[in-house]
């Protein structure tokens, strides 16, 4: 592969200038800082009300592997799991969005040598960077709260950031076909629903048998299964099966991405 | 300058080699599914020189600039820019022009030194090298006192020199800008243009489009007339008006209900004396070369228009013979 | 409602009508999905025997009317938040209807009335849903719609107020991260308030959800006493007359100069 990609190469990961548009966002929050910051605290209320408020009518669940744990232990993977993939949900659509139809923002770089790959190389990165500050933030929560007793649980940090990838990969390759506002409600309707039916909030046996298999097939449920079996030391291959399908999910969607980006930009 | 035999062949009958011009075309051509948005144009480029596509709303040249720019693909024909294919080069292409579009893409989320800054970086200059870049050119664009603000409250002159600053961060031997005054007042304009003289003076080659005819014959040493996709004439302002139009125009402007009743009159009245008569919606316009001459004749044959002026001729009066229509509807 | 007004209120259902699909769909899909995940999935591991925390009810039960109340808020906290911004800065309505003989307060009535409006939509439909997924015991639900609207209104004027006087939206993520989303989840919504740590429980009563949630519940549930819904609407009440006088007076600061 050359160094130089051409305009239309139909899977154009771009000139290996993809850092710059990180810098840009860093530019750009280093003036907002407090929005970065404060979605740090997003989790942070969840897991206080979830677990310490819900948690004493819940008692405790089955974990991953049978034993019983207690309903906070049980949910601070998922609810890290969540937010990593609902930030990156938000960055790769109402943000990349925004800035795609309004702000013009990619129209001004795409006048530089940076190409479509930089750009969807560069979000991609940027929201995953920030969705690892907001993981290794909420993972000293949880060890201050003595809420995980494996330190294989240290490993989730990168597990949260591949779940990121994978939203948003889908989120971004989504996005590149809404034309307008009202086609951002979509992704409150699929975002909602997994978010709700992943296994975040009780085991997956609480679900009767069809329903069991199809949250199956949600990244959220792949990305806390894997989350959940580190933090609670309850390993197995079945996260095998979990790191590939994430994987996966997100290389389908930068691939969209980088051909859907060609076709909007480069008219 | 019109020592250079090109200007007076014309662009359509140039065969300049691609090695010598920065940008080189030939039938090249730009659709969108079925709508032809440019149609096979043939044009050259020389370094150094003010080059502009002078055309109303629609003739193409805003598709011709992108295809420039390198982030439109060509249909059909030959293009080259800087003697590098777009569609194989475009990354080093761009890393080399300066490009001002039609609508300013300035960012919004940051300050007017930083929008100069990461668009450095983004050339790939490093950051000391961007800030003192970014420095000067505020300078340049008479900015420094606005360079912590946020874009959002910048008039539209002070944006659209940001935009040109930002443009000439990478020291651009080759400059892109489409319209660009557009939407300016008179005292902004005056501004712009005095800062890409400049520019043009220290050697950067600069190409432009505008509907103003005022602005072709203020920057560009030589142009083309695009209507309807193609060019329909090309030359320096000079020439074009020499040979599309005579030296003086007389404007008549006359009561509404006589407008009708001076059909052919005016020629028969005139034989001789006028090139060519244009009547327009509000007034009458006399080609001649001596326009006081006509002026004269006008009145002596008992006519009384409400008012009449001589001018010299301007690209507007080459554009309406060209095209039967004026450049701003 | 003056005659202005009411073109103020036109105006904004005309701009609504065009985004109404979508956010019909979800008033409809969203009571339904947090019912069936949390107050059927969920409750399954909360009903047990001898759980008394929530005083002899299923957690649906109990979480049903929590949700109308949390709801309205969001729904209130969003719609006087981006569109009121949209309409003074970035599409500038407002600005282009005082040029008209609508004034100020015409503006301030016309737009509340609106999401007053709003929230009796998203109320009915969620309580339609409450009703079907079986998780009221009272008639007396149906008055649970007008106490959604009010407790959505003691959000939306002080917020509508607040939102005037906003330069750009990122205020708005401040109080979505650390005002409306914390009140949802520790205003009684989800567990009772009881179970908060004693120093936090104050606080949680001065807020207008805890009193929206405890008198949806109280009606949905049929228990409580008159006094206790008197206090409750009282609180809800002082909320809204507080906001609204506060939106004339940012609304006449930012609009007319």
């Amino acid at each position: 592969m050359t160094v130089l990609s051409r305009v239309s190469s139909p899977f154009a990961f771009g000139s290996g200038r993809a850092r710059f548009l990180i810098e840009r966002n860093v530019y750009v929050y280093r003036r907002t800082y407090m929005t970065l910051v404060s979605g740090f605290f997003e989790p942070l209320f969840y897991l206080l009300a979830m677990g310490f408020g819900l948690g004493v009518l819940v008692g405790q669940v089955p974990g991953p592997d049978g034993r019983d744990i207690s309903y906070t232990v049980f949910i601070a993977p998922a609810l890290l799991a969540a937010s990593a993939m609902n930030g990156a949900i938000y960055d790769s659509t109402f943000n990349v969005f925004f800035k795609l139809n309004y702000e013009k923002v990619y129209n001004a770089v795409l006048a530089t040598p940076l190409g479509v790959g930089d750009v969807a190389l560069g979000e991609i990165i940027w929201a995953l960077i920030r969705g690892q500050l907001y993981a290794i933030g909420f993972m000293g929560v949880v060890l201050l709260l003595g809420l995980m007793p494996s330190a294989w649980g240290l490993l989730a940090v990168p597990a949260s950031v591949l779940l990121g990838f994978a939203a948003a990969g889908l989120g971004m390759a989504a996005t590149s076909f809404m034309k307008t506002w009202q086609d951002l409600d979509l992704v409150q309707l699929v975002v909602l629903p997994v978010f709700l039916f992943s296994g975040t909030f009780y085991p997956l046996s609480v679900y009767p048998e069809p329903l069991r298999t199809i949250v199956q097939f949600s990244p959220l449920y792949r990305g806390t299964d894997l989350i959940r079996r580190l933090m609670t030391g309850a390993l197995d291959p079945v996260m095998l099966l979990d790191l590939g399908y994430l994987a996966l999910l997100g290389m389908v969607g930068l691939a969209i991405v980088s051909r859907r980006l060609d076709k909007l930009l480069l008219k | 300058m019109t020592a250079d035999p090109r200007y007076h062949r014309g662009p359509m009958a140039q065969a300049q080699s691609p090695e010598s011009s920065l940008i080189h075309a030939r039938g090249l051509t730009k659709r969108f599914g079925d709508f032809t948005a440019v149609d096979a144009i043939d044009f050259d480029v020389a370094p150094g020189e003010a080059f502009g596509f002078l055309g109303p709303n629609g003739a193409g040249k805003t598709s011709t600039m992108r295809m420039i720019g390198c982030v439109s693909p060509k249909t059909e024909g030959t293009l080259t820019v800087l003697g590098m294919e777009p569609a194989t080069y475009g990354p080093l292409i761009r890393a080399r022009i300066g490009v001002v579009p039609q609508e300013d893409t300035l960012d919004q989320e940051m300050t007017v030194r930083d929008n100069l800054v990461i668009y450095g970086r983004y050339f790939n200059l490093p950051r000391a090298e961007a800030r003192r870049r970014a420095d000067q050119l505020l300078d340049f664009v008479q900015l420094t006192e606005r360079a912590e603000s946020s874009v959002e409250p910048l008039s539209g002159g002070m944006k659209r020199r940001l935009t040109i600053a930002r443009s000439l961060i990478n020291e651009p031997s080759l400059l892109l800008l489409d319209e660009p005054t557009t939407g300016l007042d008179p005292q902004a304009r005056h501004l712009l243009w005095d800062r890409l003289y400049r520019l043009k003076q220290r050697g950067t080659t600069l190409v432009l489009t505008t509907h103003y005819m005022d602005e072709a014959e203020q920057l560009c040493d030589r142009l083309v007339v695009m209507d309807k996709a193609r060019i329909v004439a090309g030359g320096s302002p000079r020439e074009l008006i020499d040979q599309y139009s005579s030296r003086e125009v007389l404007e008549l402007r006359f009561a509404s209900d006589i407008v009708e009743s001076l059909d052919g009159q005016l020629e028969q009245l005139l034989d001789g004396r006028a090139e060519r008569v244009e009547r327009l919606p509000d007034r009458v316009l006399v080609y001649a070369a001596d326009g006081e001459a006509a002026a004269v004749a006008v009145h002596a044959a008992g006519l009384r228009p409400e008012s009449s002026l001589v001018r010299r001729s301007t690209l507007e009066d080459v554009f309406l013979r060209l095209t039967g229509r004026s450049l701003i509807e | 409602m003056t005659a202005p007004a009411v073109h103020v209120f036109e105006h904004r259902l005309v701009s609504y009508r065009r985004t109404f699909r979508g956010s019909l769909f979800s008033s409809f899909l969203q009571p339904a999905l947090f019912l069936t995940a949390m107050g059927v999935g969920l409750g399954a591991l909360v009903n047990r025997p001898g759980n008394a925390a929530l005083g002899g009810v299923s957690y649906l039960v109990f979480l049903a009317p929590g949700l109308l109340a949390g709801t309205a808020m969001q729904t209130a906290a969003f719609e006087s938040t981006f569109p009121v911004m949209a309409a003074i800065r970035w599409v500038r309505s407002y600005v282009a209807m005082l040029a008209t003989p609508i004034g100020v307060n015409d503006i301030v009535i016309g737009q509340l009335a609106w999401i007053a409006v709003r929230l009796t939509m998203v109320a009915t439909i969620f309580v339609a849903i409450m009703t079907l997924f079986g998780a009221t015991h009272s008639p007396a639900i149906l008055l649970a719609i007008p106490v959604a609207v009010l407790t959505g209104m003691a959000f939306s004027a002080p917020i509508a107020a607040f939102s005037a006087t906003q330069e750009n939206a990122e205020g708005f993520n401040m109080l979505f991260r650390f005002v409306i989303n914390p009140l949802f989840l520790f205003s009684g919504t989800f567990f009772p308030v009881g179970q908060l740590p004693a120093l936090l429980q104050p606080i949680a009563y001065v807020t207008p959800l805890y009193h929206g949630v405890a008198l949806a519940r109280q009606l949905s549930l049929g228990t409580g006493t008159v006094s206790e819904a008197i206090l409750h609407g009282g609180v809800l009440v002082a909320f809204v007359v507080v906001g609204v006088v506060a939106c004339l007076i940012t609304f006449r600061q930012r609009l007319v100069k």
